[in-house]
């Protein structure tokens, strides 16, 4: 398998590198007699490079399936008790794997991009070329520097080493192919940016194309970043789902650039503005989700996510610093080409708004870099390294949030162009005033009616941002609602038709437009969950047979406690009886597993999912008596953040579908309408 | 300074400090300030934690730094001095945010700079763009008032319903 795995990946590294060579030959000489054909042998290498990477990676997972650990990966990443489904997981779970599993992404990409040419086949050959750039990188890295095919030194081992315990989970089969798939994604888009910054392309249609492949990366990327905060929460046991980990950081910042440009792309496609603006933000996009990968891979920055410190990190520094050079040089070239010159009519306007939108973007993705920087800059300057953790990020970005949210609802309510303030206040004020009276309701209201409810905002700073959070996700629903309705109401006195069906019909009709307000609908529902942690409670105690433990309305009883074996596992579990006014309402049984083949042990929570709370109860290990630890962790509202994650991948699946063509209705004359048929009708 | 002038202005001062007060006053009861400093504390075994969240299995730190930081609370050292000694002992990178001193302060002041720069920016872009020129018609002539309201009319109805 380790041959085949090898040859493979040769064979796809001289594909990649004809693919680019004779790529670029064909498009440096159109007129020659050949080019054409130059140009379809780079395709089809392009297209088997696929194929190549493909058999590699099922050599490596057909190598874990038979416990060959005669390769070093498959004895470091897996072992012979692995239960199945990890051992397709350990395609990523280390560091070579995952370049591999990288190297297979962006193929598969790459061969997507290279079969649907014919929508545009030069402006595809040219992005075909960056693409083909991009896979000679990271071939050469899984082919010299970090081969996953490598053999075990010394003697034949027995067993491997086995997979890390917290990826073994089932979400952990599912997020980093998620992450992944969105990282990989956006080096389409900076593809097509690229090469229609170098061929100067004419009109917009690059930036259609690219924008449908951006919201298709950016929905995998959220995917993958909300699967790996429920994998945080249902696994790390600490009870929280974001800590601001520099890896965290990572996925979250081309997040953030994407959905920048996700608005701003809008701005061109209706007013051909901002066309220096989208290049950039296209670019980084890629940029920062290969300093991401350099993060994690480098060991430059210490996380508990990252891999190793290894060498390959001076290869992405090499590699950032080109693709940089690159896109300058490019831009430098060609810039007078983006020009626009359209004209802002007004201050109040969509165009003003998605500026603003930008920025607020851009300045969360800068504060997150930055804390992410701060350390490694500390160091350097004054030589000691400091913490930048939770408190930084809460202060500096929680503000610039709630701004964006605040523009979340003002948006829908601008026009093109301009919009009057007196229309403006019309359509504002009911929304408005509801969501007042919602968040006064939330502050008023008492403490005994649920956790969320009498948020007293002076009684700590994160109370008034979780007040400020309710109030301002109101205002959105409600403005993201009266769009639908008005819309709705003009289809439904058009058709006749009930006013559900008119906002389905709606919908349909601009998939873009209204799939992305449910996109927003998606936010709210996750910053409403975010709202909660404000007013998160823990408890920890030892508790022996029979033992309470109180923590909010819940009281816990300690029923039992034991251990279980099996040949991956060891495990010690408590089983706990939770009683609310009086009642048994559930039983839970938190876990510690101590896994046999890697000497490691970890925990596993017991959580209580409801709307209004979760109960999430963690086995800490034993004390002196043998008793159970059991910390229990009150967190409201956390079950929002999971649906709502759940709306904004609908929305963005939405806003992906065509739009129904609009029925033209003929209007008849009266006096026709009242004609007596004509024989022959 | 007339009294109509002085009383709108006395209202946003009072509405201002109320918020004030609201936003910085805080309860101050020994488990709120073990929790509040906890949670600008971390764990010290490299996982990453904030010392109040490390549950991890067997740390070696983090029940002997919360008991440290509950005698402190308890003797009534000021959240400071607490984090003075958590400093002295283990190290800067025990706090879990940079500090307001010394280098350490660029971290904070940062994003409130680029927030200032980025917002003046824009709002310099916005009155650049809405100065423009009018755009001028193939053939040299401007566009009227009523071509553009002819094209929205247009824009509106090939784009919305």
């Amino acid at each position: 398998m380790a041959f085949i795995g090898n040859f493979a990946l040769l064979l796809a590294f001289a594909l990649s590198v004809y693919c680019f060579g004779a790529g670029v030959l064909a498009l440096l000489s159109p007129d020659e007699p050949n080019s054409q054909r130059l140009s379809e042998t780079a395709r089809r290498a392009g297209i088997v490079v696929f194929g190549a990477v493909f058999l590699a990676a099922v050599a490596l997972v057909v190598s874990a399936f038979r416990d060959d650990f005669t390769i070093a990966y498959i004895f470091h990443h897996s072992n012979r008790d692995l239960p199945t489904p990890y051992k397709f997981a350990t395609l990523w779970s280390g560091q070579e794997g995952s370049i591999l599993f990288w190297c297979l992404l962006l193929s598969a990409y790459a061969f997507v991009l290279r079969l649907r040419y014919k929508t545009d086949p030069r402006l595809f050959a040219y992005a075909s070329v960056v693409v083909a750039g991009v896979q000679i990188f990271f071939l050469a890295l899984v082919n010299f520097a970090a081969n996953p095919f490598g053999l075990l030194e010394g003697p034949l081992r027995p067993d491997g080493s086995g997979l890390n315990p917290l990826l073994q989970y089932p979400e952990m089969v599912i997020h980093p192919p998620m992450l992944y798939m969105g990282y990989v994604g956006f080096t389409v888009p900076f593809a097509f940016a690229l090469g229609a910054l170098i061929m100067k392309y004419p009109g917009e249609k690059w930036i259609h194309i690219t924008r449908r492949w951006t919201m298709v990366t950016w929905g995998f990327l959220t995917c993958g970043i909300f699967l790996g905060s429920h994998w945080a929460y249902s696994v790390l046991g600490w009870g929280g789902y974001w800590g601001w980990d520099p890896v965290e950081n990572a996925s979250l910042m081309p997040w953030l650039v994407g959905t920048a440009f996700l608005h701003s792309v809008m701005m061109q496609e209706k007013r051909g503005m901002l066309k220096v603006w989208n290049m950039w933000l296209v670019f980084a996009c890629f940029w920062l989700a290969i300093l991401g990968t350099f993060l994690t891979r480098s060991g430059i920055i210490s996380s508990v996510h990252a891999f190793a410190q290894s060498s390959i990190g001076s290869w992405f520094a090499w590699f950032l610093g080109i693709t940089f050079a690159v896109f300058v040089f490019f831009f430098v070239l060609n810039h007078k080409h983006l020009r626009s010159d359209n004209k802002l009519e007004g201050m109040i306007s969509r165009e003003s708004s998605f500026l603003f939108n930008n920025l607020l973007f851009l300045l969360l993705t800068l504060d997150v870099l930055w804390g992410t920087w701060f350390p490694k800059i500390s160091e350097l300057v004054q030589g000691n390294k400091v913490t930048v953790g939770a408190p930084f990020y809460n202060r500096v970005a929680i503000p610039v949030a709630l701004i964006l949210l605040l523009l979340t609802a003002l948006g829908p309510l601008l026009a093109w162009r301009k919009t009057s303030l007196e229309s403006l206040k019309r359509n504002f004020t009911w929304p408005f005033t509801v969501a007042l009276i919602i968040a006064l309701f939330v502050m008023l209201t008492p403490t005994s009616w649920g956790s969320i409810f009498g948020l007293k905002p002076w009684h700590d700073v994160s109370y008034f941002y979780s007040l400020m959070t309710i109030f301002l996700s109101a205002l959105v629903a409600f403005t993201v609602g009266s769009e639908f309705y008005r819309g709705g109401r003009v289809i439904a006195e058009k058709t006749g038709q009930g006013m559900f069906a008119s906002m389905v019909q709606l919908t349909h009709r601009n998939t873009r437009r209204y799939g992305g307000y449910i996109v927003h609908f998606g936010v709210v529902l996750v910053m409403i969950g975010f709202s909660g942690s404000a007013l998160n409670q823990d408890k920890e105690a030892e508790l022996g047979y029979g033992d309470h433990m109180q923590i909010g309305s819940y009281d816990l009883v300690c029923r039992s406690y034991t251990q279980d074996d099996n040949a991956n596992q060891e495990t010690e579990w408590a089983l706990m009886d939770v009683y609310q006014n009086g009642q048994l309402v559930r039983t839970m049984t938190p876990q510690r597993i101590f896994y046999k083949a890697s000497q490691q042990a970890s925990t596993k929570p017991d959580i209580d999912q409801g709307f209004k709370e979760d109960l999430y109860l963690v086995y800490e290990g034993q004390n002196d008596k043998g008793q159970p630890v059991i910390k229990a962790h009150l967190n409201p509202m956390v079950i929002w953040i999971w649906i709502g994650a759940w709306v904004m991948i609908i929305g963005t699946g939405l806003a992906l579908v065509e739009n129904a063509p609009v029925p033209v209705t003929v209007r008849v004359p009266r006096m026709m309408e009242h004609a007596a048929p004509v024989a022959g009708d | 300074m007339t009294i109509s002038k002085t009383i709108p202005r006395r209202a946003l001062q009072a509405v201002l400090l109320s918020l004030a007060i609201f936003i910085f006053s805080g309860a101050s009861d020994p488990s709120t300030r073990f929790n509040e400093i906890g949670h600008q504390l971390m764990c010290i075994c490299s996982c990453g934690q904030i010392l109040l969240e490390c549950n991890h299995v067997g740390c070696p730190s983090s029940d002997g730094m919360r008991n440290e930081l509950m005698a402190a609370v308890s003797r009534g050292d000021s959240d400071s001095l607490v984090q003075q000694a958590f400093v002295q002992k283990y190290g800067p990178t025990v706090l879990a945010a940079p500090t307001t001193k010394g280098f350490d302060r660029a971290a904070w002041i940062f994003p409130f700079i680029a927030f200032a720069v980025g917002t003046v920016l824009v709002i310099f872009v916005v009155r650049a763009w809405k100065n423009r020129p009018s755009p001028v018609l193939v053939g040299g002539l401007p566009i009227t008032n009523t071509d553009f309201d002819r094209f929205r009319r247009q824009a509106d109805e090939e784009t919305d319903l």
